[in-house]
C-alpha cells in the first residue's frame, strides 16, 4: 500500500522535474490519442450513418421480404396467409406493403405521386424519422378520415401547408377522398420524387386508386440468427398454400455480411499506426530520461528502494503521464468531432444523430495506458540494471 | 589467549551490528587478469561504535564501505549483518535492511537535483513504511530544524553552498534513525573550516541516535575524531594508533 502511494508520489515529482521533456512527449502522446479516437469516432459514426440510410432502404438486419406472385390477385388469402406466417413464428415487428401511384390534386393540377401502403410497424423497421408530425400510430388504423404521412418533396409540391393545421390532400379515384397529412419525412436524397405514405387498412376501406391490382408483399423484421431458417420454413408454408411461385428472402443491407467491417478495419489499421508513432515518440524520451538519471537511480537504491520499486516507478511515471494526455487527447477529439462544422459532415442522410461513441473514448484512454506501460517498460528494465556502485561512483 | 565468549570484553558488551570475516573482493579487469581490491578483511562494528578508516586513493576505501552498506557483496569470506549471513538475504531483503539500517553520506553530496531539502529528506520515508511513510514531512521537516536549516527547507540543493548540501544529505542519512551511517569522505568537498562543522555534526546526531559512524577520509582531523582508527593499505586492512 505504502509502496503504491509511495511510487506515485514519486512518478508525480519526477514529472514535475522534467516538465519541459516530458510536456513535449505527452504533446505527441496527447495528439495521438486525439487523432485515434477522432478517427475511431468519426468512423463509428460515419458508418452508423451509413448504416441508419442502409436501413431506410431494405429495413434491419435481418429483414425478410416476402411475396407471392402466383397467388393471383386472391388478395383476402394473401393476407390471411402473412397474418398466420407472423403469429406462426411470432414476429415482433411486420408489415405489409403495396407499392402504387397515388393521383393527388395539387395546385399546379393532378399528378401521380408514389405511395406506399404499409402498417405501422414499418417506421420502426426502417427508421422513419418525421421531420415534423409524427409518424402513424396503431389508433390511426381504426380512424375513418385517412392519415398520411409525406416527404418533403410531396410537402412543397403542396404548397408547404403548417402541418399543425391539418392540411388535407385530396386523392382521386372512383370516389375522390381527403386524406390529412399528420408527419413529414426527410427526403431520401436531394431531387427526391414527391412520395407518401398511407396505412393499408385505411386505403383498403376507401378503396383507393390503383390498389386492387397487385396483392400486398410482406416485410418482416426478424432476429439475424434465425433469418435463415424462418426463410426456409415460411417458403415451405406458403408454396403449400399458393404453388411454386414464391419467393421469400433478406433483404437488409447486412444480408451479405456486414459491408461496414472492411472500413471499420481500415479505420483500426490508420489509428493503430497514428498510436505507435506516439508510442516510439515517449519511448525515445524516456530513454533518454533514464540515461539521465541513472546516478539518482543510484542514489535512491543507497536509500532503500528495492528494483522492484525503481522498476515500478519509471514504468508509474509513463502511465500516470500517458493517462493524463490520454484523457485530454479525448476531451480534444470530443471537442473536434462534436463541433457544429463536423457534425453535419457525418451525418449526413443520418436522422438519429448518432453521440459521440463511448468505446472511442474508452479506447483512447485505454490506449494511452497501454501506451504509457509499453514506453516505461523498456527504461523501467535498464533502471533496474543500473549498478548501484557504478551509479554514485564520481 | 581468546577472551571466553560468554564474557564480552568491555566497551563491546553487545553482538556485533557488523561483522566481516576474512572477506575478499576480486574485480576481474581485462580478460583473466584479477584485481584483488580487498584481501582478507576481518572487522566487527558495534552499535554506538566511531570508527575511521584512512587509506591512499585506489587501496579499496569506498570497496569496503560499499559492501558494509550491503551493496556489493564479498568474492570470499562472511559478511553478517546483526548476525545474518547477507548471502543468503536476496536483493530486495537487503534494500529494505539497508534503507531502514543504514545511512549513506557522500563525498559530492548526491542530492537529488531539482528537489527542495525537505523532499530530498523525505526521500529514504518514501521506501518506509507505517508511520515513518505518512508522518514523512513531519520527520523530515524536525531533521532539517536538527541539522539548523530549519528555515531552508524549501530551498533547491543548487541555492546551497556545499556546507548546507551535506547538512541537507546528513538529515536524509539519519531520518529513518539508522544503526549504522557510513560517510565516504563526507567533508573532502569542503573547506577546512566547514569540513569542522560538518564532521561536529554529524558526530553529535550520530551519538544522540545511537548509530554507530564509520567515516572515511583522507584528513587526518576529521580522522581523529572516532574513536577506533584503520588504515586500508592495497586491500588490507589494519588498526592503527591514533594519528597525530
Ligand atoms: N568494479 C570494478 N571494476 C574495476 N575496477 C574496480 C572496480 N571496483 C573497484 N575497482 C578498483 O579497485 C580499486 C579500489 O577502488 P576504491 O574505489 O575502493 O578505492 P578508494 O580507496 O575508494 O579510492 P579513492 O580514495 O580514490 O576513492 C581501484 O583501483 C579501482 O579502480
Ligand atoms: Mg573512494
Amino acid at each position: 500500500m505504502t509502496a503504491l502511494i509511495g511510487a506515485v508520489i514519486e512518478a508525480f515529482s519526477e514529472l514535475r522535474i522534467h516538465k519541459t521533456r516530458v510536456l513535449l512527449a505527452l504533446l505527441g502522446v496527447m495528439l495521438s490519442v486525439a487523432a485515434l479516437t477522432s478517427v475511431v469516432a468519426l468512423g463509428n459514426m460515419a458508418s452508423a450513418g451509413m448504416v441508419q440510410t442502409s436501413e431506410r432502404m431494405g429495413g434491419r438486419a435481418a429483414t425478410l421480404g416476402v411475396s407471392t406472385p402466383s397467388a393471383g390477385s386472391d388478395q383476402a388469402a394473401v393476407v390471411a396467409a402473412y397474418a398466420e406466417v407472423v403469429d406462426r413464428y411470432s414476429i415482433e415487428y411486420s408489415s405489409l406493403r403495396v407499392d402504387t401511384f397515388l393521383g393527388i390534386r395539387t395546385p399546379a393540377g393532378r399528378i401521380d405521386a408514389m405511395g406506399l401502403l404499409i402498417e405501422p410497424d414499418y417506421g420502426t423497421m426502417r427508421r422513419m424519422n418525421v421531420v415534423d408530425g409524427r409518424w402513424f400510430t396503431d389508433g390511426d388504423t381504426e380512424r375513418l378520415a385517412p392519415v398520411m404521412i409525406v416527404n418533403e418533396a410531396f410537402h412543397t409540391l403542396m404548397g408547404s401547408p403548417d402541418i399543425t393545421t391539418d392540411p388535407g390532400v385530396e386523392l382521386l379515384g372512383e370516389r375522390d377522398v381527403k386524406a390529412v397529412i399528420v408527419g413529414i419525412l426527410a427526403d431520401d436524397y436531394s431531387g427526391a420524387q414527391p412520395q407518401a405514405y398511407l396505412l393499408k387498412d385505411q386505403t383498403d376501406r376507401w378503396e383507393l386508386a390503383g390498389v386492387q391490382g397487385a396483392p400486398p408483399t410482406l416485410e418482416a423484421w426478424v432476429p439475424a440468427g434465425l433469418a435463415d431458417e424462418l426463410t426456409a420454413r415460411i417458403t415451405a408454408d406458403l408454396k403449400a398454400q399458393f404453388g411454386p411461385d414464391v419467393s421469400v428472402y433478406r433483404q437488409d443491407y447486412a444480408a451479405q455480411g456486414d459491408p461496414y467491417g472492411g472500413l471499420t478495419l481500415v479505420i483500426g489499421g490508420v489509428a493503430g499506426l497514428v498510436l505507435l508513432l506516439g508510442a516510439v515518440g515517449l519511448l525515445n524520451i524516456s530513454m533518454v530520461t533514464v540515461k539521465y538519471r541513472v546516478r539518482e537511480i543510484g542514489i535512491r537504491r543507497s536509500f532503500g528502494a528495492t528494483s522492484g520499486r525503481i522498476f515500478f516507478g519509471v514504468m508509474m511515471e509513463s502511465v500516470v503521464a500517458t493517462s493524463v494526455a490520454g484523457v485530454a487527447g479525448v476531451m480534444l477529439a470530443v471537442a473536434v468531432v462534436s463541433h457544429p462544422r463536423v457534425q453535419p459532415m457525418l451525418a449526413a442522410g443520418a436522422t438519429d444523430l448518432p453521440p459521440f461513441p463511448i468505446g472511442a473514448a474508452l479506447l483512447g484512454v485505454g490506449s494511452a495506458i497501454a501506451v504509457g506501460a509499453l514506453a516505461g517498460l523498456i527504461p523501467a528494465l535498464v533502471a533496474v540494471r543500473v549498478k548501484v556502485i557504478d551509479a554514485i561512483r564520481y | 589467549m581468546t577472551a571466553p565468549e560468554t564474557v564480552p570484553a568491555a566497551g563491546t558488551d553487545w553482538p556485533p551490528l557488523v561483522s566481516l570475516r576474512q572477506v575478499t573482493r576480486t574485480v576481474r579487469i581485462v580478460d583473466l587478469e584479477e584485481l584483488h581490491v580487498l584481501r582478507g578483511i576481518d572487522l566487527d562494528i558495534h552499535p554506538t561504535d566511531s570508527l575511521s578508516i584512512v587509506g591512499r586513493s585506489g587501496s579499496g576505501k569506498s570497496t569496503l564501505l560499499n559492501l558494509l552498506g550491503l551493496l556489493d557483496l564479498p568474492t570470499e569470506g562472511t559478511l553478517s549483518f546483526r548476525g545474518m549471513d547477507v548471502r543468503a538475504l536476496g536483493g530486495d531483503a537487503r534494500a529494505r535492511l539497508r534503507g531502514g539500517a543504514i545511512g549513506f553520506i557522500f563525498q559530492q553530496f548526491n542530492l537529488l537535483p531539482g528537489r527542495t531539502a525537505l523532499e530530498n529528506v523525505m526521500t529514504p520515508l518514501l521506501y518506509a513504511e507505517g508511520r515513518q511513510f505518512w508522518k514523512r514531512e513531519k520527520l523530515a521537516s524536525a531533521m532539517l530544524d536538527r541539522v539548523g536549516l530549519g528555515d531552508r527547507m524549501r530551498e533547491f540543493p543548487s541555492n546551497l553552498s556545499g556546507g548546507e548540501q551535506q547538512r541537507v544529505a546528513i538529515a536524509r542519512a539519519l531520518v529513518r534513525t539508522p544503526e549504522l551511517i557510513l560517510a565516504d569522505e563526507p567533508t573532502g568537498a569542503l573547506d577546512i573550516e566547514t569540513g569542522a562543522i560538518v564532521m561536529e555534526l554529524l558526530d553529535e546526531v550520530a551519538a544522540e541516535t545511537g548509530a554507530a559512524l564509520v567515516t572515511i577520509t583522507h584528513d587526518a582531523n576529521v580522522a581523529v575524531r572516532a574513536r577506533t582508527h584503520y588504515r586500508l593499505d592495497a586491500g588490507v586492512l589494519r588498526p592503527e594508533a591514533a594519528a597525530a
